[in-house]
């Protein structure tokens, strides 16, 4: 357990520096949302947007889980660079946890759009986001968590697959159904009825619905209830398989 | 007792064209303290046969003990014995060597000031010191072949496996290299595992050769013996030795870099 723990740290602070080597990418993925916020945004005010609170708390949700959404899918295609430079061997053949190899990883995805989601926040605040502050913590631990789903699943792809030419068509099939069906940009209480049901499939369905409840306030209700249970279950459902594919890549 | 045995060890890959049985069943034992080297042309197997004795690809036949343990049923404690240096680098161009020594030092478990010690101790040993500070990717073929070689020691282990260790290099650093080879076996007792598809450097760095030919073990023994047996006399070549094994023009022996 504790060897656990200090490969994960290991392997958290070698990505952690890597990404302090390229500052431009720590703001890049701040930039898709932030768009939307600016231009997408004030269209939304006033509109009848069905259940509680007012357009900011349904709209910077969905833009929060976006960003966590598409940033997080995409953090496959470094392992395939390091893969072809043959850093994955190279650490799969020492006695470093395997979990570890993977967790260190994911972790750092996790800080580093946790910290986007801050900037957003901060920007949505600027523009006229008005919401409780527990409900703002909890949308960012839902950043975090969907990060850490996200970012494995996307690992154990990427891990799998030879090339980044056969990587990018995939992620890019799930990453846009995935926002169109589960309500990221308006919400599905809007849809007509096949619409919604059809994306009661979509995971992160439940994710925006409890995080727009807790930007109005409601922590304890089913949409909450859900929300947890299908991100932990989602996240823990990743990291096996993610670790899986770590002990027994190449195979 | 040996350090290394297998027995009937063998891979088939399956792909979309179908089987492809890579290492088709291999015996072979390797004694503590020998240099090791298993010769065979591009595709024999040899990558293959080094990724399952190193636990990262398992094998789909056949069984294998490696520094005393069985490579399926413990391969933590396989892990911990060996050293590992691939044939494509396996360092990170963006990070110093320095950053890469320490961080596979604390890979192997030791703590960070013990890694940053070992760190020193080898690149003063493989003659690093002056390019510590240097990022990985701005190091020549020969320099970036020694780190490799480096980061498998970083341990002490007692067995390093290499595969293809000087493909790619120029003349001047290959011999550098073998005369590393030799020296870590002779001062440390480590036993060396290198695959290679160039004779010259089978005949000059082994102790012991086993030819491998389309995923099995096609002849085994000392160069000389090989040369006697097969070539017809011991100053036979190796390459007209390798022709008469494998009955196939074997790989080239100058020093050319034959893509991999
Ligand atoms: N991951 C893999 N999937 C499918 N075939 C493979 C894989 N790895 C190796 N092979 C095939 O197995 C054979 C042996 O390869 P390899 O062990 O790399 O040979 P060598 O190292 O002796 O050049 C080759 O035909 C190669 O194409
Ligand atoms: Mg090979």
């Amino acid at each position: 357990m504790s060897s656990l723990l200090s490969d994960t740290a290991l392997i958290f602070g070698r990505y952690v520096r890597q990404t302090l080597r390229s500052k431009f990418q720590i703001f890049f993925g701040v930039l898709m949302p932030l768009l939307y916020l600016l231009f997408f945004g004030p269209l939304l005010t006033g509109l009848p947007l069905g259940g509680d609170g007012d357009s900011w708390q349904v709209l910077v949700p969905g833009l929060l889980l976006q960003l966590g959404l598409f940033g997080a899918l995409f953090c496959g295609f470094a392992i395939i660079i390091e893969k072809q430079h043959g850093v994955v061997e190279r650490m799969r053949v020492t006695p470093v946890s395997r979990l570890a190899l993977l967790l260190g990883r994911v972790l750092r995805d996790a800080a580093l759009f946790v910290f986007q989601a801050v900037l957003l926040v901060v920007a949505a605040l600027v523009m006229g986001l008005r919401a409780p502050v527990g409900g703002l913590l909890i949308g960012f631990a839902f950043v975090g968590v969907l990060t850490v789903a996200l970012a494995s699943l996307s690992y154990a792809l990427a891990m799998k697959v030879s090339a980044p030419q056969a990587f990018g068509p995939v992620i890019n099939a799930v990453s846009m159904p995935s926002m169109l069906l589960s309500g990221l940009m308006l919400p599905m209480t809007l849809a007509p009825a096949w619409l919604d049901v059809l994306s009661h499939f979509i995971p992160f369905r439940y994710l925006v619905d409890a995080v727009r409840a807790g930007y109005v306030g409601e922590y304890t209700g089913t949409a909450m209830l859900y929300g947890v249970v299908v991100a932990l279950a989602f996240a823990a459902l990743s990291l096996a398989l993610g670790t899986k594919v770590f002990q027994r890549a190449g195979a | 007792m040996a350090i290394i045995s297998t027995a009937g060890l063998a891979r088939t890959f399956h792909t979309k064209t179908g089987p492809v049985e890579a290492v088709r069943g291999i015996d072979l034992t390797v004694e503590p303290g020998e240099i090791l080297g298993f010769l065979g042309p591009n595709g024999a197997g040899k990558t293959t046969t080094l990724r399952m004795l190193t636990t990262l690809l398992s094998p789909t036949g056949g069984a294998a003990t490696v520094a005393g343990h069985d490579l399926v049923r413990e391969p933590e404690a396989v892990r911990r014995e060996i050293g590992y240096v691939a044939q494509s680098s396996g360092t990170d161009p963006q990070v110093s060597v320095r950053e890469e020594l320490i961080t596979q030092g604390r890979l192997y478990r030791l703590g960070k000031e013990a890694a940053e010690e070992r760190a020193a101790e080898l690149a003063h040993d493989l003659g690093l010191t002056d390019l510590l500070d240097r990022s990985c990717g701005a190091l020549s073929g020969g320099q970036k072949r020694r780190l490799d070689i480096a980061m498998g020691l970083v341990h002490r282990p007692a067995l390093l496996f290499l595969d293809e260790p000087t493909t790619g290099l120029d003349p001047g650093s290959r011999a550098d290299l073998w005369d590393l080879v030799r020296r870590i076996r002779d001062e440390q007792g480590m036993t060396v595992f290198l695959t290679t598809h160039y004779l010259d450097e089978a005949d000059e760095l082994s102790d012991r050769l086993v030819v491998v030919d389309r995923g099995v073990v096609a002849a085994e023994g000392t160069p000389e013996a090989l040369k006697r047996r097969y070539g017809g006399s011991a100053d036979a070549s190796l390459q007209d030795t390798f022709l008469a094994i494998t009955g196939r023009g074997p790989a080239p022996v100058d020093t050319t870099p034959v893509a991999v």
